[in-house]
């Protein structure tokens, strides 16, 4: 383990790409290997983080007490209204349900929770040990839904079935069934549902009010401050604004297939970005109303002047740094690969947990040679690379942080643990901020970096 | 409010969970097994249950946490996890070369019936595991017990797989310190060592989730008890299991496989509990309590005389672990504070029973539950308030919406630090709970002070 090539599995070899300096070939969407310390989740996971921040609905984990304890209030998806979906609900299920089938414990904990909280809607999570025991949830949930009329919704995220992927198909799948039952009366012919948008510190606040200066309604939230009417009604939308590579493009493909309504992929972080995709949308709605390119561009043009100037002094601090970045879904790398060079930073290493191969393609053009592009990685490949490039600041979730500060290595939690809005052109401020606060911090001076960082 | 969903009628539960004052054994058994020098835990399951474990603990103790996962898939969780498992033990032997690895199961995996000990055993007779490395295993469906059976499970399989008895016995004793933290089990030794007495403590965490900012990643840190010492345990003239729960099943395992006697305490938390651990090393060990030892004890008890009377008749709801919740239960009972609620997630009789006997002479009504949870605890203090709360970081919702005071204690701790570094055993830890302790209550007597009453001594 002391060299460096030792701590790549060779079954793990062609999951990593190192530009320029063979053709571009990355394999990627595999499983992960056994006894890897993968940084991957589960699909449960998966399916939990996108439903959850619906905060009039009530979301019971139908499983042993873990999966509801670990997912308990930890992403910070703020709700301007309920806050339901901050409590943790268990059917935490004994080893005498596990033999003698949950059905019944379920049906139980699902009619005292309605009948307690009244919620819009409720969300039912299988866990792996569902899964194996075959507890019927479908007919659990027809059944309570038919008493207490209100739509009650099994979520298929046994967490065996494969990663967060899964897990956000699922959660589509589950969300689909709200979509298309109320009342779309009175919604504007400019009107979108930002979709793949969570609300981490209160970011899609930002979005929304981006789209109500251009002169659209926001229909739906999915799922940041997410409401179980407003989802109802999503199909009245004329236009679904997908963010994220995973997490909610099978909803906007399924709406796309049952209602007729498009899609376009946007991405709220960085300035390019973030114009490129209100842009985008203007150019949906320009036949509708002539005036909102205008309008968008002079939103644009306010933002930048405001943002420009006070970027200039961190992109003066952090010109020349390196930065690495591992996340979950791809797209933000996208975003953030931008957003360093605006801030004038290198990128020399790229990764996510579950891209694909046109992910890793674009990762691939984007990107400057040398830098290294990774799929599934662990903490002992991350760490390696980190020494080997010598990086910065580090931009990743909470598994990767305490790898970086343990090598001295700034870090940004672009993930659930961010606590101010990094999307948006404040968003942007925001993220060059952090950045800056953890690439300049005086606490590098004490830390042996460059001697640790250097090779062998 | 954040909470505003809970009402303040207390219905019978029987289906149902509500903000859980307990996680699930896996957890635990990680946990323990970070405490063997150059060991990887391995999760036996999927994917989610060990990236979950690993965020939590990392959440805890900012520190990395390595541990590897079998990686389920939907083939495995038909045909069985045998391959997954033998694959994962030759690739975790073969790159990330640990001493140990030490697996635990899921609900899964214990559920389709996969027999750890058996695929063990194919994976040596495959060459998968290298000469002198070796594969333990404890059994943690996460249906059962919770994250503290899980630790007790897995600091038993260490008894199971390494102690062993050469027949002559050597003039130590066996710590087993409960699932407490780094910083605790540091504590523990650094007593027994002031004490002269030569120990063998396990799991140790010490070092390994509380270590110091290097400039360099270790996959396996310096701390923790090595296999050589674990075997050694089977030749010690006694153990000192502290805790019932977590560490009584270990302790007695010993007892029975090397006939090494034990002695079961409670965690010494507090001025009593901390005598009792003192006097059972000093007999055991057959020696003096040094001046060092009795000036820390004096200390302790000098800081309860002069501040008294701000514990005098004090009402306290306590959420935690059972081994932690007895010995604080008493300490609290001894210095004039009332706890009043105490909840824990962990199911288990005895508990209740316990905690009775201990608050038998408080002069308020005492409610206890064992398979309890936050919610319970927090329609109980809906009806009648209290002046403090001490458990874990989630109890800083009932303290924001009920605006009472609050002392983190416990696992985990995701929002201050602290606890991986300061102990809480000990005399010095009771000392330290004090610091805490009183700082919550002058703190909120000072912030509601009318301006007239607002004093500077206090």
């Amino acid at each position: 383990m002391n060299t460096d090539h030792s701590v790549i599995f060779q079954e793990r070899k062609d999951q990593i790409h190192r530009k320029g300096e063979e053709p571009f070939e990355i394999s990627c969407n595999k499983e992960s290997l056994a006894g890897a310390v993968s940084q991957r989740a589960c699909v449960f996971c998966g399916s939990r983080v996108v439903l959850y921040p619906i905060a009039d609905a009530l979301h019971l984990v139908h499983g042993p007490i873990g999966c509801a304890a670990y997912t308990w209030d930890i992403r910070g998806a703020l709700s301007s209204g309920p806050e339901l979906h901050r409590l943790s609900f268990s059917t935490d299920l004994q080893e005498k349900d596990v033999i003698f089938g949950g059905e019944e414990k379920l049906t139980r904990a699902l009619v005292e929770l309605i009948d307690r909280h009244s919620p819009n809607a409720a969300f039912v999570y299988s866990t792996c040990i569902v899964g194996i025991i075959g507890d019927d949830l479908e007919s659990v949930c027809k059944r309570v839904s038919g008493e207490k009329g209100i739509p009650v919704i099994p979520v298929q995220s046994e967490g065996f079935k494969g990663n967060k992927r899964e897990g956000y198909h699922a959660a589509c799948n589950a969300m689909f069934r709200l979509i298309g039952t109320g009342d779309t009366t009175g919604i504007s012919p400019l009107s979108v549902n930002i979709l793949g948008d969570f609300n981490l510190a209160g970011e899609i606040w930002i979005i929304q009010e981006y789209y109500r200066r251009m002169g659209i309604e926001t229909v739906a939230n999915v799922t940041g401050d997410g409401r179980v009417d407003d989802l109802r009604r999503a199909h009245g939308a004329a236009l679904n604004v997908v963010q994220c590579s995973g997490a909610t493009m099978d909803l906007a493909k399924m709406m796309q297939e049952a209602f007729g309504i498009p899609f376009q992929r946007v991405s709220y972080f960085g300035v390019e970005d973030m114009a490129e995709s209100l842009y985008a949308v203007a150019r949906f709605f320009g036949d509708r109303d002539p005036g909102i390119m205008a309008r968008t561009q002079a939103l644009v043009k306010e933002e930048l002047s405001i943002l420009y100037p006070q970027l200039q002094k961190y992109r003066k601090a952090l010109s020349g740094k390196k930065a690495a970045i591992y996340v979950g879904g791809a797209f933000k790398a996208f975003s953030l690969v931008k957003a360093f060079r605006l801030l004038g930073m290198q990128v020399v290493l790229v990764g996510s947990q579950t891209g694909t191969e046109e992910d890793y393609q674009e990762l691939h053009e984007i990107t400057d040679d040398g830098t290294i592009i990774v799929d599934d990685s662990n903490p002992l490949e991350l760490s390696s690379f980190l020494k080997e490039k010598d990086v910065d600041v580090f931009v990743g979730g909470v598994k990767e942080r305490p790898i970086a500060y343990k090598l001295g290595v700034g870090f940004c939690d672009h993930n659930h643990e961010r606590k101010e809005p990094l999307e948006g052109f404040i968003g942007m401020l925001n993220f060059a901020k952090e950045i800056h606060a953890s690439v300049v911090s005086p606490v590098w001076r004490f830390v042996p970096r460059k001697t640790a960082g250097r090779r062998g | 409010m954040l909470l505003r969903h809970t009402p303040k009628e207390v219905k019978e539960r029987s289906a149902l969970t509500i903000n859980p004052a307990k996680t699930c054994q896996p957890i635990g058994a990680m946990y323990a097994s970070l405490g063997i020098h150059g060991c990887l835990p391995h999760s036996h399951g999927s994917q989610g249950c060990c990236a979950y474990h690993r965020s939590t603990l990392t959440r805890h103790y900012k520190e990395p946490v390595m541990a590897a996962t079998s990686s389920f898939t939907e083939g495995s969780s038909v045909f069985g996890g045998q391959a997954n498992l033998v694959q994962a033990i030759d690739n975790i032997f073969t790159v990330y070369q640990p001493e140990v690895i030490a697996v635990h199961t899921t609900c899964l995996s214990e559920t389709i019936g996969d027999d750890i000990p058996q695929i063990a055993r194919k994976a040596e007779a495959d060459g998968k595991i290298p000469r002198g490395k070796y594969v333990i295993h404890a059994n943690t469906p996460s249906y059962v017990g919770s994250h503290v059976t899980g630790f007790a499970n897995m600091t038993k399989a260490m008894v199971d797989y390494f102690a062993a008895s050469t027949g002559k016995k050597e003039d130590r004793i066996n710590i087993i310190p409960g699932y407490v933290e780094p910083a605790d089990m540091e504590e523990i030794k650094r007593m027994a060592g002031r004490l002269g007495i030569q120990t063998i403590l396990f799991p140790d965490t010490s070092n390994v989730l509380n270590r110091p900012q290097t400039g360099k990643f270790e996959m396996y840190p310096r701390g923790g008890v090595t296999v050589d010492a674990l075997m050694g345990t089977g030749d010690s003239k006694a153990t000192v299991a502290l805790g019932p729960m977590a560490s009584g099943p270990a302790a007695r395992a010993l007892d029975t496989k090397c006939k090494v006697p034990c002695e079961i305490l409670d965690l010494p938390i507090g001025l009593s509990a901390t005598d009792r651990f003192v006097d059972a090393l000093r007999k055991l060990g057959g020696v003096h309590v040094p001046d060092s030892i009795n000036l820390e004890r004096g200390q302790l008890l000098d800081i309860i005389t002069d501040m008294h009377q701000y514990f005098y008749g004090k009402k306290v709801a306590l959420v935690g672990d059972p081994d932690q919740l007895v010995s604080l239960v008493e300490f609290l009972v001894s210095i004039d504070m009332m706890p009043v609620y105490v909840v824990t997630g962990t199911p288990g009789k005895k508990f209740e029973s316990r905690i009775r006997e201990l608050t038998r002479e408080v002069p308020h009504e005492v409610k206890v539950r064992a398979e309890g949870d936050m919610f319970l605890l927090h329609q109980w203090i809906k009806n009648e308030p209290v002046d403090l709360m001490m458990g874990n970081t989630y109890l800083k919702y009932i303290s924001r919406d009920e605006d009472i005071p609050f002392v983190r204690f416990g696992f985990p701790i995701l929002d201050r630090i602290g606890h991986a570094y300061f102990p809480t055993v000990g005399y010095r830890g009771g000392m330290r709970l004090l610091e805490k302790i009183l700082d919550a209550l002058l703190d909120r007597q000072d912030r509601d002070a009318p301006e007239e009453r607002f004093e500077l001594v206090m």
